[in-house]
């Protein structure tokens, strides 16, 4: 592992150690935007000259960039399967980039709150990410950033289809916004299938934490905006926002319902979610996210300590297969010894966890 | 009154009309005879609306299709069936054809309103204008009119100037 990629894995990050602005049902809020270069080809009709060529003039124009001044540049060719598997596992590269030849690359700041993936499906994928429910900052950011790049690459732009990119449906602004959103009542009350339809209607799209194809464990789902030509950046993520606060809202009237109806359930979900991570010796990737969703959900209700919250966002992240691996220093470990060194990790972790309080009167912090 | 509606897939008018739900979009079709009868359209049992859409955004019809070919990259427009990417930025202005019907149900809009990249385009326009001033010098020099030559090479060196290039002296 090269030192610079060691550097960047092990420093404090926005997604796992921004105490500041974590909250409740928005875990994390992310905007990326779609740039190609003009006079060159798409990525995946580029030949490997063509791809070094581009991959060679944005890392360039990257090291230049303020705000990217101390950042780090990897290509992927030069990151094991492994170290691949950890930048996917952090929301900084997408499984596509992970997968692709020569003449990928991907440059991260250093506190990992903006990525830009280069030649992946369009020259540049810009990615700025920020924990809880900070769109029009994220937006503020990488407005910024663009505009930066922009002074030394020439942009493939038309006046009438706006930022050209490989696939039709990215055209315009090239913008996609999304909120990773944790939904347990929702689920729990079987409406998500109801909110995933007038998400749908208004636009937006739903997806896994993963992406497209990627399943909805720990009831954490990504909704993003739909379409990106003819309405301005400001229109879509204001809709977007708008969207997301009904969510939200929705989300909140589903747990006080729960509560209501039903009031012990929701405490023995919890209660035995803690139980078990807490005391169990083999935990799989999914049902460590679906426990820590519960517990989430318990230090929402107030049921633990708010300062608890950053560690529950960490192990979401920690839980998974790559970074399981790479606490144990090897790169390549079989299914059963993941699950009992995941236990492991958990029950270390939670020992230092306050044992939960079940205030019959919660509160409520929206 | 509204004029009588055109078929979709050819200028005949339409006497087919069908409205489908396919995941939650209303997509209607206005077909003439002869083409509800060419697509089984008439048999609405066996029939997909959204297949017809599909088809009709993704594959324009041969006339529009044939001998379409991006003019930089040599895309075309099978090779958008295969893998739902162009080829380069330029496939969108030579395969307008191929572009154009797809764009109306895929976005809010078809006219891009958000950002635009400030230098970029100045940036292009600069060097447009320059190269073509050095086209003009040259074939001035090879035409032997000098005169025109000297006021090529003097705008050029303004241009140059101006945008903060620098300027070789001459």
């Amino acid at each position: 592992m090269s030192s610079d990629f060691k550097k960047i894995i092990s420093a404090p990050a926005e997604l796992t150690d921004n105490r500041e602005s974590k909250c409740p049902v928005v875990l994390m809020t992310r905007v990326r935007l779609a740039r190609n270069l003009a006079d060159h080809r798409f990525p995946g009709r580029a030949d490997a000259a063509e791809r070094q060529d581009v991959l060679r003039q944005c890392q360039e124009s990257l090291s230049e960039t303020p705000g990217l001044k101390r950042s780090t540049s990897a290509r992927i060719e030069d990151l094991s399967p492994a170290e691949r598997l950890l930048l996917v596992e952090r929301h900084l590269i997408s499984r596509e980039l992970s997968g692709t030849g020569k003449g990928s690359g991907v440059v991260i700041n250093r506190d990992q709150s903006i990525s830009v993936m280069v030649n992946e499906e369009d020259h540049l994928r810009i990615q700025v990410l920020r924990t809880g429910f900070q769109l029009r900052k994220a937006w503020t950011t990488i407005d910024a950033l663009d505009s930066a790049l922009e002074q030394s690459l020439n942009y493939a732009f038309s006046a009438k289809l706006g930022y050209l990119t490989a696939c039709p449906t990215n055209l315009g602004t090239g913008l996609r916004a999304s909120a990773m959103m944790h939904l347990p009542a929702l689920v729990i009350a079987g409406q998500m299938e109801k909110v995933v339809r007038a998400v749908n209607q208004l636009g937006m799209v739903v997806r896994g934490q993963f992406g497209e194809g990627s399943d909805a464990s720990g009831s954490i789902f990504q909704i993003s905006n739909q379409t990106t030509l003819g309405e301005t950046e400001t229109v879509i993520i204001k809709r977007l926002q708008n969207v997301l606060k009904s969510i939200v809202e929705h989300e909140l009237n589903a747990r006080d319902r729960l509560l209501e109806n039903d009031p012990a359930k929701l405490p023995d979900k919890i209660g035995r979610a803690f139980g078990v991570l807490n005391h169990a010796h083999l935990i799989s990737s999914a049902e460590a996210m679906n426990l820590l969703s519960l517990v989430r959900l318990g230090v929402d209700l107030g049921y633990f300590p708010e300062e608890q919250r950053v560690g529950i966002d960490r192990l979401f992240i920690e839980s998974q297969p790559g970074h399981i691996q790479h606490r144990a220093g090897q790169t390549e470990i079989e299914s059963d010894e993941r699950d009992r060194l995941r236990a492991e990790h958990l029950r270390s972790e939670f020992a230092k966890f306050s044992t939960p309080v079940y205030e019959p009167s919660r509160k409520r912090l929206n | 009154m509204a004029s009588p509606l055109k078929c979709d897939l050819c200028d005949n008018q339409a006497t087919v009309h069908l409205t489908q739900i396919v995941n939650h979009k209303v997509h209607k079709v206005d077909l003439c005879e002869a083409c509800a009868q060419a697509k089984g359209v008439t048999d609405p049992s066996g029939f997909s609306l959204a297949d017809l859409l599909l088809k009709a955004s993704l594959n324009p019809e041969p006339p529009a299709a044939s001998g379409l070919r991006c003019a930089r990259c040599g895309f075309v427009p099978e090779d958008f069936k295969k893998t739902g990417r162009f080829g380069c930025p330029h496939c969108y202005d030579t395969l307008t054809g191929l572009v154009d019907p797809m764009l109306e149900n895929m976005h809010k809009g078809t006219q891009h309103s958000g950002k635009v990249p400030e230098r970029a385009i100045a940036r292009k326009s600069l060097q447009d204008r320059l190269s073509t001033l050095e086209t003009n010098l040259q074939t001035a020099i090879e035409a032997e009119r000098y005169e025109d030559a000297a006021k090529f090479r003097d705008e050029i060196l303004q241009v140059r100037e101006a945008a903060g290039l620098p300027t070789p002296s001459a």
